[in-house]
């Protein structure tokens, strides 16, 4: 600390001279205020340094403040216990000792009212070195503490400053998410991660009881930020990192078990996803459900709720709630009724043009790869599928087309759809009902696969390539969808760039002679060039 | 060489006497073959065996051969034939009679040479030569006598020394009848001399031939490089045509100069119409038939030359004369243009009319305007006249490239072309501003400063001269320079494009150039237009990643894809171009939302687009579809119980899913159908409601229109109707046509018509029949073998292995054979000769014994009479 003190001073001194000075004169300040008592009132100074308006100023204010509550709190010189009012203490009957702790206790106090206040400053430099200094007085709170209890039954942690900070981190105005993309760094500690996860709770059942349920966007993305920032340890052995070591009993304390931390994170995330969230929250939560929630809860089925209420949202909600409601099903033993029958209906056209396709193919792929569900199901799928793929851009049908095929060969007795010889000449419309929801009774089976022979006249080369597969009898290998799930057009244009140059490049024979003619003019009949 | 009269055997006398039939009919002589076994249908050739005759055969050929060796063994003298020439069969007859001759008379010379000491003088008489007299007493001999004694004279002398000479031996019969009767050695000389004089006379004509031809050769290439001259440098040309232009006495030589000047040589015959339109057809054909199989994606690389029109003439030499290099007289201040003239003179098919036409100018000079545009009509005629010529000389004119005419000259010069007046104007104009050569930009920058400020056409005209005086056959470095050019053509068009207002028409009139370089250098257009894609493709790419969805493409994107269908095939299979310009536009039309109606323009502009990329090859393009739905979609009033399903990017409901919705029934009335701005996809300026309103209506016609080239073009598509199953509910019940104006009433009914034609109904699907395995059956396989003792089963180089060891000891075998009869033969000869010594000396001893014993008998009865 004192080398990278010196550095400091010297580098000062070489810059700014105004900087220097008052550095040197807050330092001093500090050094005099330790040094004897009597200049106590110079802590007065520190703190009006601490509300100025530059930036430099309040960082050094705020690098003395800490040096000099820290030292003090070290010397145990701050008041414990109960503290009395600013006007008690100096009239109350007590010691000029007494005295002095309260006084300071006093200053204590306001400065980290100070602090906080700088949480929600404009000036995000603000904002970090204050949350800093907070954290090293909830260190140095925890290390000694201010309370006059009985340390032996009781486990000292600085729970209300750590509160106090959570409070104004999950502020209703504004958007806090870098400053708790700092704060991600104190929760690596096993017990300010305990103890936050717990105030968390607290205060989103505070601020959303109040107002009633209501939508609080900002708050609730702060909220999100900070919560998905929170990991927990998947053994008791990790947790190591502590911020207060508690001397005895130190196995006892929650902080220090795994099963609490799974609880106290469980109550949290339930706490916070009994209310009503903005649909882009719901999207972000379901997105990180499965791997950064569900995991390290004790209980991960109290989510059957929260996910089977998001499955019928519809849409790509109901998308994203599948991913969940696979661990639980695949996991947890969950049986969902109708699951397939919904996760029929969410065959729409627009599947193919949200940005959760990929998850959602390989989810659906998974679901699909029982050999244990019936025909018709499996039928009425690929038949739906590829109905909707009439509709579908290029890099979506680079997925359905090996779908649909992997589909019928895991259940061969759908191989009617494409292949079923009747008697010469026989001709009958489409038989199956794309307006049914429920797929046993959209006969699907009765059906052949005529869309996909349309799409062999794709104008995609790769396409309609895929598409002539249903003329041969498909191979025994299934294909493997991975590998296209998150193909991009661009991707795809980049295929046919990037390849190696072709000798002989097709021209076009009919001389060209005007911007607008040619192909058919069709641009020139309903254009004009100005 | 006489023959030694041979002994003839047994057999070689059957042989002889009697034919072949009736050997064969000998039983003696028929050795018969017995086989082991009867194979069906095999045929033997060694069935039935001739051993007399072929034994004979044999022994006759050792006897030619074997036995002469054998006796001229040990013996060292052999006769040769050193007649010169004998053995040497390259030699003509004649050539070996000469030669020998010629050695002959050699000999003799030297022979006489030796005694002869004063050789060199010639003999008189009479101051005559003798020789000369000797010829000519010859002469005068054979024609006194007649060619019956020449005959008699040369069969005496042939019977009298044997053979008559070289001479005689080799000439055939009839030339010995030619050689006339006059005496031998003369004959000789003469012929000598004769030859002699022959050659050098020969030597001389050679050597004047070669003269002349080298004269004229320089001359031609003297001419050569007075007029390459002026064609590489144009302006010098130019300057020193203004200083010939005032001579007349110079005009006049040249004229005088032209009309002995070599005429073309007759080249091949022109083409008739017919013809050509013929061989026209058939390379379209050819095309086409080449497109239809790109289409259906055979992946055969050929060699697909660029399609520049070849007339019947052309040379070949990468040329090219565009159509608005034909050009016409042209006349400056009253005076006609010599310039062109002189770059026409060398043209022998189109001189002499415009000879003519120069020679009445050059009368009428100064002669009144009237006069003038008599002419100018004249002239125009046979012009036109000169111009089938000149189409069809197309590229073999090199030295007209840089005659200028602003006439649109096409074969089918459908379009009304300007007056002659107007012409004349714009010709002026344009010389007076444009010179004739143009460097090739270096920059893009270059290119930018060299068009500035011209007028479209002339923009067109400057990069038409840029690219000719640059073309590649006239210096290295120039093929690069064009390449660069195309690129910085297109870079430019995106400056042309991105302007505002955008520059389109400039861009329109470039359109040709880009397509002759395109055609010209396939290579670098594809990679320029594939980078301009992968570049757009890169930054759409990037904007959809932030935000999920994208903006219209820009007015220069959209010219650059219509260029891409301009330059490029949109029909094949796969294309490195333009398969990426259609997902790019497929991209734009499912991520763009539709958020005004400049979008909606910009949205049709693509479609149209689209739709002409898959016009030919009738591919399905599922987002045109999606689009043009989702378009009409907007027109819909009430956006309640919809019965079908809008697509994204479109919206069921919502704050911009009701652009197209028309405010005012009473605009209906008012609106008229006209085609859109281009620009308006780009920047779409809208007064008032009715305004708007008229727009939504030209853009909804424009969708309808498309929505029904869309239902013919996928008339055939097994689905067509579920994929047009949204937008028929949406014609027939949400979009009525009651509301709309008589031509959209039209099209909407013609649409709905359309969809409800097509059959739904369609047969199942099955799979394309597979070649059945075939079952295995214990029946005995029966194989036809039609090569017999062929080994089979085993590899090319295997069998050829096998086939030549079975020949090589088949050879072994027989040659071993021919060794062994060979000895027996000679054993049988050595035995002969051995037989015939013996019985020669007994017979020898036994004259001998006999004499003796006579004597001895006569000795003893001598004896015993003395004694008696």
């Amino acid at each position: 600390m004192a080398p990278a003190k010196k550095r400091n001073v010297s580098l000062a001194e070489t810059a700014e001279k105004s900087v220097k000075k008052a550095k040197i004169d807050l330092n001093a300040k500090v050094e005099i205020i330790l040094e004897s008592r009597k200049n106590a009132n110079d802590v007065f100074d520190i703190l009006e340094a601490l509300e100025s308006e530059k930036e430099k100023d309040v960082g050094s204010a705020v690098n003395a403040c800490s040096k000099l509550f820290c030292t003090l709190l070290e010397k145990k010189e701050l008041f414990l216990g109960k503290l009395p009012g600013e006007e008690e203490a100096v009239s109350g009957e007590s010691s000029a000792e007494e005295k002095y702790q309260m006084f300071m206790r006093h200053r204590y106090n306001s400065c980290v009212e100070l602090l906080l206040e700088h949480l929600s400053h404009d000036l995000h430099g603000v904002q970090e070195t204050a949350l800093c200094c907070l954290m090293k007085f909830a260190a140095a709170e925890g290390k000694h503490p201010l309370e006059d209890l009985d340390w032996t039954e009781h486990y000292s942690f600085p729970r209300e400053l750590l509160q106090s900070v959570v409070d104004r981190l999950l502020s209703k105005t504004t958007d806090n998410s870098l400053l708790i993309s700092r704060f991600q760094e104190f929760l690596e500690m096993e017990d300010v991660r305990y103890y936050v996860m717990s105030s968390i709770r607290e205060n989103v059942g505070k601020v959303m009881d109040k107002n009633k349920g209501a939508l609080l966007p900002i708050f609730q993305n702060n909220v999100f930020t900070l919560m998905s920032n929170i990991s927990i340890p998947s053994q008791e052995s990790e947790l190591t990192n502590f911020m207060v070591q508690q001397e005895d009993k130190h196995e006892d304390w929650k902080a220090a078990k795994l099963n609490e931390h799974k609880r106290v994170f469980e109550r949290m995330w339930l706490g916070f996803l009994k209310y009503k969230l903005p649909s882009n929250m719901y999207k972000k939560i379901l997105v990180i459900l499965h791997d950064s929630i569900l995991p390290h809860m004790s209980k991960p089925t109290l989510m059957i709720d929260f996910l089977t209420a998001a499955y019928e949202v519809g849409g790509a909600i109901s998308l994203l709630a599948l991913n969940g409601l696979f661990v639980l099903i695949h996991q947890h033993n969950l049986d969902y009724p109708d699951f397939y029958k919904k996760l029929y209906n969410l065959l729409e056209p627009s599947v193919f043009h949200v940005k959760y396709r990929a998850r959602f193919f390989h989810l659906a792929n998974l679901f699909l790869s029982s050999s244990h569900l019936p025909v018709y199901l499996v039928a009425a799928f690929a038949k739906r599928l590829a109905r909707l793929a009439l509709t579908a851009p290029p890099t979506a049908l680079l997925i359905v087309l090996p779908f649909i095929y992997n589909l019928i060969r895991r259940h061969p007795s759908c191989r009617v759809l494409i292949h079923k010889p009747t008697t010469e000449g026989e001709v009958l419309e489409d038989p199956y009902l794309m307006d049914e929801e429920d797929p046993v009774q959209c006969r699907a089976l009765e059906s052949s696969l005529w869309e996909i022979k349309t799409l062999q006249k794709h104008y995609h080369p790769d396409v309609a390539k895929a598409a002539m597969a249903i003329n041969t009898p498909l191979s025994g290998k299934e294909d493997d969808i991975d590998e296209v799930l998150e193909i991009t057009t661009h991707e795809l244009m980049e295929r046919d760039l990037k390849k190696s140059q072709i000798k002989n490049i097709a021209l076009e024979f009919e001389i060209a002679t005007e911007l607008l003619k040619g192909g058919g003019n069709v641009l020139g009949q309903h254009f004009c060039l100005d | 060489m006489g023959k030694v009269p041979k002994k003839r055997s047994m057999a070689d006398k059957v042989r002889k006497t009697k034919t072949s039939t009736e050997i064969k009919n000998n039983p003696f002589e028929v050795k018969i073959n017995r086989k082991k076994f009867e194979i069906l249908g095999q045929k033997s050739k060694h069935d039935v065996g001739l051993p007399g005759v072929s034994r004979s055969k044999a022994i006759n050929k050792r006897k030619d051969t074997l036995l002469k060796e054998y006796k001229q063994k040990g013996k060292s003298s052999k006769f040769i034939d050193r007649r010169f020439g004998e053995y040497d069969t390259n030699m003509a007859p004649e050539d070996k009679i000469l030669q020998r001759f010629a050695m002959e008379r050699q000999r003799n010379h030297d022979k006489k040479d030796v005694y002869n000491l004063n050789e060199e003088e010639e003999l008189t008489h009479y101051g005559q030569s003798l020789a000369e007299m000797e010829k000519f007493n010859d002469n005068v001999n054979s024609d006194d006598e007649s060619e019956e004694k020449g005959l008699l004279s040369a069969e005496l002398t042939a019977s009298h020394f044997g053979g008559g000479g070289l001479l005689r031996r080799k000439t055939s019969g009839d030339q010995e009848g030619g050689e006339e009767g006059a005496p031998r050695a003369k004959s000789r000389q003469e012929l000598i001399e004769e030859l002699i004089q022959k050659s050098k006379q020969e030597k001389r004509d050679r050597q004047v031939q070669k003269e002349e031809s080298q004269e004229l050769t320089e001359k031609l290439d003297h001419d050569w490089k007075n007029i390459q001259a002026l064609m590489v440098k144009k302006i010098p040309r130019a300057e020193r045509v203004e200083e010939e232009k005032p001579k007349l006495e110079q005009y006049d030589m040249m004229v005088r100069e032209l009309v002995f000047e070599m005429k073309a040589q007759p080249s091949e015959r022109l083409k008739t119409p017919e013809e050509v339109a013929r061989e026209e057809r058939e390379k379209l054909q050819k095309l086409e038939a080449d497109r239809l199989r790109r289409m259906m994606g055979d992946q055969v690389v050929e060699s697909s030359q660029s399609q520049t029109h070849m007339s019947a003439d052309d040379l070949n030499d990468g040329f090219i004369l565009d159509k608005d290099d034909q050009k016409t007289l042209s006349y400056q201040d009253g005076k006609w243009n010599i310039e062109e003239e002189k770059g026409e003179d060398k043209d022998g098919k189109e001189e002499e009319g415009e000879e003519e036409e120069s020679e009445a100018e050059e009368g009428d000079d100064e002669e009144e305007e009237e006069e003038d545009e008599e002419e100018e009509e004249e002239e125009g005629s046979s012009e036109e006249e000169d111009k089938e010529d000149a189409h069809s000389d197309l590229e073999s004119e090199q030295e007209s490239e840089d005659e200028e005419t602003q006439q649109e000259e096409e074969e089918t010069s459908a379009q009304p072309s300007l007056s002659k007046e107007e012409l004349k104007a714009q010709q002026e104009a344009a010389k007076a501003e444009l010179p004739y050569t143009f460097t090739a930009p270096e920059s893009l920058s270059d290119l930018k400063d060299l068009l500035q400020g011209h007028t479209p056409d002339n923009q067109r005209i400057i990069v038409a001269r840029t690219q000719k005086s640059n073309h590649a056959s006239l210096a290295v470095g120039n093929k690069l320079k064009l390449q660069k050019l195309l690129g910085f053509l297109l870079e430019y068009v995106e400056d042309l494009a991105t302007r505002s207002p955008p520059a389109l028409t400039t861009i329109d009139k470039l359109i040709p150039e880009l397509y002759t370089l395109c055609q010209m250098f396939p290579e670098a257009a594809c990679k320029t237009m594939q980078s301009i894609l992968g570049d757009a493709g890169h930054s759409t790419e990037e904007v959809l990643e932030v935000k999920g969805h994208l903006p219209f493409p820009t007015l220069d994107m959209i010219v650059y894809l219509k260029l891409t269908a301009l330059l490029f095939p949109t029909s094949d299979f796969r294309h490195p171009v333009t398969t990426p310009a259609l997902l790019y536009i497929s991209q734009a039309l499912t991520k763009c939302p539709v958020r005004s109606l400049q979008d909606v323009t910009s949205g049709l502009v693509l479609c149209c687009l689209a739709v002409e990329y898959v016009s030919f090859s009738k591919r399905f393009l599922p987002e045109l579809i999606n689009f043009l739905a989702g378009t009409l979609h907007l027109a819909v009033q009430d956006k309640t119980s919809l019965g079908y399903i809008v697509v994204p990017p479109f919206r069921p409901s919502g704050k911009c899913s009701d652009l197209l919705v028309v405010s005012d029934s009473e605009s209906c009335k008012s609106w008229s159908q006209k085609s859109l701005p281009l620009s308006a996809a780009q920047l779409l300026e809208l007064k008032n409601n009715l305004d708007k309103d008229h727009h939504r209506l030209t853009c909804l016609s424009t969708c309808l229109d498309l929505v029904k080239r869309c239902c013919l073009l996928y008339k055939d598509l097994m689905s067509f109707s579920h994929i047009f199953q949204p937008i028929r509910t949406l014609l027939s019940k949400h979009l009525s046509a009651q509301a709309l104006p008589d031509p959209l009433k039209e099209l909407h009914s013609e649409i709905l018509e359309i969809i409800s034609g097509v059959p739904a109904a369609h047969s199942r699907l099955i799979l394309e029949k597979k070649k059945p395995i075939p079952l295995k059956l214990l029946t005995p396989k029966i194989v036809e073998i039609l090569d017999y003792g062929k080994k089979r089963g085993s590899n090319r180089e295997e069998r050829e292995r096998e086939r030549l060891k079975h020949k090589y000891k088949k050879e072994f075998k027989g040659a071993l054979r021919e060794i062994r009869k060979d000895t027996r033969f000679l054993a049988r000869e050595k035995l002969n000769e051995v037989m015939e010594r013996d019985s020669e000396r007994k017979k020898k001893v036994r004259e001998l014994f006999g004499s003796l014993a006579t004597q001895e008998g006569e000795w003893k009865a001598l004896k015993r009479r003395k004694n008696k």
